[in-house]
């Protein structure tokens, strides 16, 4: 009931009702008089009409503002019901409450809640008023409390922040707060001052800048709107002229604009055309056309027309008249978003900004495509290894690197500390694989040295039983190989170029096993055999070599090696049974094109099959299956000009 | 095979240098005739409709083993493209079966319209049902011929051949052999389906085309009876590729494509275009896999791009080493019965097996045991089941009149060069 009587009524009210509140509260203190002229509104607590009472409490320059602003948003206000005034309570309980003078702060003693009305805004307002507390906490002599400040505005800039951030600025003692508070203030010149100038230079002062806040600051700027006319009306601001027809201006689209601007009928959709020729069937026929000849389109035009022309129907404009209408008129686009002028330079700053982000995007793309070369890499160099060095290709290649995987995996379940689990997994996964892939040595592939392409058909039937069974143990869904806490979040240079640390420990991981190799093929005896094995393997055997023995050792080597690449590829996508058959064929691609049997072919391979990825994915964004076809395409193609592979091999490799 | 103007005196029948060909027709003959005599079509109703289609589909894919075993048994090219080219056949003559019964309905559903419908509104009518799961309603170009039977059956040959000439051009032409070979018609296989994955590739992504079984205007014959018709189908087009298969690798044409298989080099030596004569294998096997894949889709009722996975053709693969490189019918009893096998085990009919306290289901394991299995044949039994044959039959060594004419294992023999 209270709240239908009017602030002045409630005024008067609280003037009489002073003497039976308990304590002495100063119902004519000036806070309280501004809360008493909104007091409506405020018990009312609508969004939709507490704007001017926020907005008049936080510019009242009053000392006693900011704590009233603070009662209000954290649900401490509250009204007596008798006389109206506003104090700050806490609940002492459930029915008494502490009160306060919301001007100066004093106590005011304890009373039942039964006379006071607890104000309650919603989020929405409470949100309100917290952007309206932002000013006040600007100049907070804390600094949490200011950077708090910083980020609300950077949240939801208004322009009521920019004359507060200007004065905060003036005296912020802190250099990197004042640089942030530097920077928003510059901002928010760009988008909410009232001189253009003003705003052109500052939008001037940014260029270059590659911040995404600063292209979200000048996007809106240049926002558009496309008009037509007759003719150009003299001293009209033309962003661009518009052709029907082009990119950006459909004729449809174009012919709808002049029906929005009364310039042009409007047209009759052919939906509406085929209801009206059905409303007007009468004896078999619509406007003098039979009905059997309606089942084409030249023919329903007539009929509408006839229609048309007897005034049944309303009449529609023809192709010709539309073109015409088209011909007759310009079309234009004209800024929106800011004052012309503003929005030129905002334009010239982004196009700059365009420019300097290519270049960003590009050295972006080139450390993705290095990753991605790197996990080709990792997966491909154990299959170089055994075709170069023994000529024989081991489908099954991509189940070893699932073998790994799951090795982490399960290194991962016994030991639950991350860190230590990889340290483990990677030794552990090396062992499974070397292992199994000396077993597959010796019991398949010593048999079929003299016949490769068997080699090929029995390391098949290993791929498909081992497939099975990793999905008979684990089961047909994804395990998590979880990354430890100091491999999360990513390297940011800018806001454009940014790499994840899993990536930059994967691009290290390929790099140690490239070290590694080189140092055993060139440093170790180990080496010196296999290279003596790989190149004519009668004559080392001459030599005291026992091929069979570097054959296995060999053999498990390259397993192992893709056993540890299988813990790599299993920390940043999911470990699956058929995440090996996903790796196959890149690894193929990557060995076919490199060359086979030699460590640097392998690398050069793999840096062009990802590379060549990354670059075709960007060339087509939405859509990595073709990404893939293209490169698989281009593979196939690339083996014309060079079938031996970018770095060719001499040697028993090259007979093959 | 033999040039009119040089008549060859001492040739016998194809049927008498061929008895395993006479056997395998009669036997496929006497099949046929018993599936028929049993079938629920016919109103006996021993064997249902659904094992009728299955017995059909095994069929078509003994012919694609046969077309298998032509190149990689008699010519050395393993290739892993032809399950491409049977998959690409299919999706030929599913286009016209999906496009002309969409037909008939949407032109049945706009004739209760009162204007009689342009054929524009009739092809947006079709394409919205067919397209419509992809969210695209306009006809992609590939679909310029749907409306035609002819034209896309002329598709069902053209366009596998073409891809296998054009593809086996440029790997032939670069003289890549071997694995490299393998992987390469591998990577042709994947960019193929990944190709086909994609919504806006025009045969509806992973959707596939489906409803296949249906055939258009023929609503009113029952599934039983289409069933048979296209198990007829199946087997005569199985006997007839036998024949054509048989005639290709009695030949002189066929003693060249082995003697390329056995050494390629020494074949080039003598004078012969090897590329030629591969690149002709090649292609013919693949318009043979089209021609298959065009009669298995339609009685499996779906074609979709996880049809045509590089794992398809390793399994055609696993199909004719298991029933034996080299020889027709070892294709066949390869492929029929390990898809028979494979469809028993993994349909969950097999009896579990209790081993040891321990339950495998066959679901499972038979994968397991299938990989396992085509190791061991490949190590240890190289000419798979048909070698069983020779066993079994006990045939006495060929007549060499006292010399060899191959000195190597696998070389052309006196039975092979049949003079």
């Amino acid at each position: 009931m209270l709240r239908l009587i009017g602030p002045l009524c409630a005024l008067a009210l609280a003037l009489a009702a002073t003497v039976q509140t308990a304590a002495a509260q100063d119902a004519d203190a000036p806070i309280q008089r501004l809360l008493q002229e909104h007091g409506a509104a405020i018990e009312k607590s609508a969004r939709r009409s507490i704007g001017p009472a926020i907005d008049a409490l936080a510019e009242s320059g009053l000392a006693d503002a900011r704590a009233a602003l603070e009662a209000w948003r954290s649900k401490e206000m509250w009204r007596a019901a008798d006389g109206g005034l506003f104090v700050r309570a806490e609940e002492v309980d459930r029915d008494t409450l502490r009160l306060f003078d919301l001007a100066g702060g004093a106590a005011l003693g304890e009373a039942p809640d039964d006379g006071f009305v607890q104000i309650k805004p919603n989020s929405g307002i409470r949100g309100m008023i917290a952007a309206a507390l932002v000013r006040f906490q600007l100049t907070d002599p804390e600094a949490a409390v200011r950077a708090t400040a910083l980020d609300a505005i950077e949240r939801d800039p208004e322009a009521a922040h920019l004359t507060a951030l200007r004065t905060a600025l003036a005296v912020e003692s802190d250099p990197a707060l004042a640089m942030r508070a530097g920077r928003l203030e510059r901002l928010l010149t760009v988008r909410f001052a009232a001189d253009p100038a003003e705003r052109i230079a500052a939008i001037e002062g940014f260029a270059g800048d590659l911040g995404v806040d600063l292209r979200a600051a000048l996007t809106p700027l240049t926002a558009t709107a496309q008009e037509a006319a007759a003719a150009l009306p003299a001293g009209a601001d033309v962003a661009r002229r518009l052709t029907p027809g082009d990119r950006d201006l459909s004729a449809a689209d174009a012919y709808g604009l002049l029906v929005a601007r009364g310039l042009a009928p409007a047209p009759v959709p052919a939906e509406a055309r085929r209801t009206a020729l059905i409303d007007h069937i009468a004896d078999g026929a619509v406007g003098g056309v039979r009905l059997a000849a309606l089942s084409d389109q030249g023919a329903r035009d007539l009929a509408y027309a006839a229609l048309a022309a007897e005034g049944r129907v309303p009449p529609a404009p023809t192709e010709a008249e539309i073109a015409a209408r088209l011909a007759a008129h310009v079309f234009w686009e004209r800024f929106t978003g800011a004052p012309p002028e503003v929005a030129r330079a905002a334009l010239a700053v982004l196009d700059g900004i365009e420019a300097k982000l290519a270049v960003n995007r590009a050295a972006d793309l080139a450390l993705d495509a290095v990753s991605l070369a790197s996990i080709y890499f990792l997966a491909a160099i154990g299959l170089a290894i055994t075709f170069g060095v023994m000529g024989v290709i081991n489908m099954a290649h991509g189940e070893f690197i699932m073998m790994g995987a799951y090795t982490g995996f399960v290194v991962q379940q016994a030991v639950p500390d991350y860190t230590l689990s990889l340290v483990l997994a990677i030794p552990a996964a090396f062992a499974v694989t070397f292992l199994a892939g000396v077993a597959l040595e010796r019991l398949v592939i010593r048999w079929l040295y003299r016949r490769p392409l068997e080699t090929l058909l029995a390391t098949f039937g290993v791929s498909i039983a081992l497939q099975q069974l990793a999905k008979n143990i684990f089961g047909t869904q994804a395990r998590p190989l979880t990354a430890p806490g100091w491999l999360d979040g990513a390297l940011v240079v800018n806001d454009v170029v940014a790499i994840s640390y899993i990536r930059i420990a994967i691009f290290v991981l390929a790099a140690v096993f490239l070290a590694l190799f080189l140092a055993v093929m060139t440093r170790t005896r180990l080496g010196l055999e296999v290279r003596a094995v790989t190149q004519n393997p009668r004559m080392a055997a001459s030599m005291g070599i026992d091929p069979d023995r570097i054959n296995m050792l060999t053999f498990g080597l390259g397993s192992g090696i893709a056993g540890i690449a299988g813990v790599a590829i299993g920390l940043y996508a999911k470990v699956t049974s058929e995440m090996g058959a996903d790796y196959i064929v890149q690894s193929f691609m990557t060995v076919v094109v490199g060359g086979v049997g030699s460590i640097w072919g392998t690398l050069l391979g793999a840096s062009l099959v990802g590379g060549l990825q990354k670059v075709i994915e960007v060339l087509n964004p939405s859509n990595t299956l073709a990404a893939q076809t293209y490169m698989i395409l281009f593979v196939i193609l690339f083996i014309q000009v060079r079938p031996r592979g970018l770095i060719a091999l001499k040697g028993r490799a090259a007979e093959a | 095979m033999t040039d009119a103007a040089a008549p060859a005196p001492r040739r016998r029948p194809l049927a008498l240098r061929h008895p395993s060909a006479v056997v395998f027709l009669a036997l496929l003959a006497l099949f046929t005739v018993g599936v028929t005599l049993l079938a629920e079509g016919m109103g006996t109703g021993a064997i249902s409709t659904s094992f009728v289609k299955t017995l059909g589909k095994t069929l078509c894919l003994c012919l694609v083993a046969l077309a298998m075993d032509l190149v990689w048994g008699y010519c050395g090219i393993l290739s892993l493209g032809h399950m491409a080219f049977f998959g690409i056949g299919g999706y030929a003559i599913g286009m016209w079966l999906m496009y002309a019964r969409t037909e008939i309905i949407v032109v049945q559903s706009l004739a209760a319209q009162p204007l009689p419908p342009t054929p524009d509104e009739i092809a947006d009518g079709i394409a919205g049902q067919i397209f419509g799961v992809v969210g695209a309603s306009e006809f992609p170009p590939i679909w310029a011929f749907a409306h035609s039977l002819p034209l896309q059956l002329a598709a069902v040959v053209l366009v596998p051949g073409l891809l296998a000439l054009v593809f086996g051009w440029l790997a032939f032409r670069s003289r890549v052999t071997g694995v490299y070979l393998s992987i390469l018609t591998q990577a042709m296989t994947l960019a193929l389906a990944l190709y086909l994955f994609q919504n806006d590739s025009g045969l509806r992504g992973n959707n596939g085309l489906s409803g296949l079984q249906n055939l258009p205007g023929l609503d009113h014959v029952p599934q039983a009876t289409v069933s048979l018709w296209f198990f007829w189908a199946s087997a005569a087009a199985l006997a007839l590729g036998y024949l054509l298969c048989l005639r290709v690798v009695s030949g002189k044409f066929g003693s060249v494509i082995r003697a390329i298989r056995d050494d390629e080099a020494r074949v080039r030596f003598l004078g012969y275009p090897v590329e030629t004569y591969k690149l002709v294998v090649f292609t013919l096997t693949a318009v043979i896999a089209g021609i298959a894949g065009a009669l298995y889709y339609p009685q499996a009722g779906i074609v979709n791009p996880a049809e045509i996975a590089p794992i398809a053709s390793i399994y055609l693969a696993v199909w004719v080493a298991i029933g034996g490189r080299g020889r027709l019918y070892g294709a066949v009893i390869g492929a029929a019965a390990v898809s028979l096998l494979s469809t028993w085990f993994t349909g969950g009919q097999a009896p579990d097996l209790h081993l040891f306290g321990v339950t495998l289901r066959w679901v499972d394991w038979w994968t397991v045991l299938l990989g396992l299995s085509f190791v061991a044949v490949t190590l240890l039994a190289p000419k798979g089941l048909g070698g069983l044959v020779d066993l079994i039959a006990a045939r006495r060594p060929p007549e060499r009149h006292g010399a060899d004419l191959g000195p190597d294992q696998g070389a052309l023999r006196e039975r092979e060069a049949d003079r």
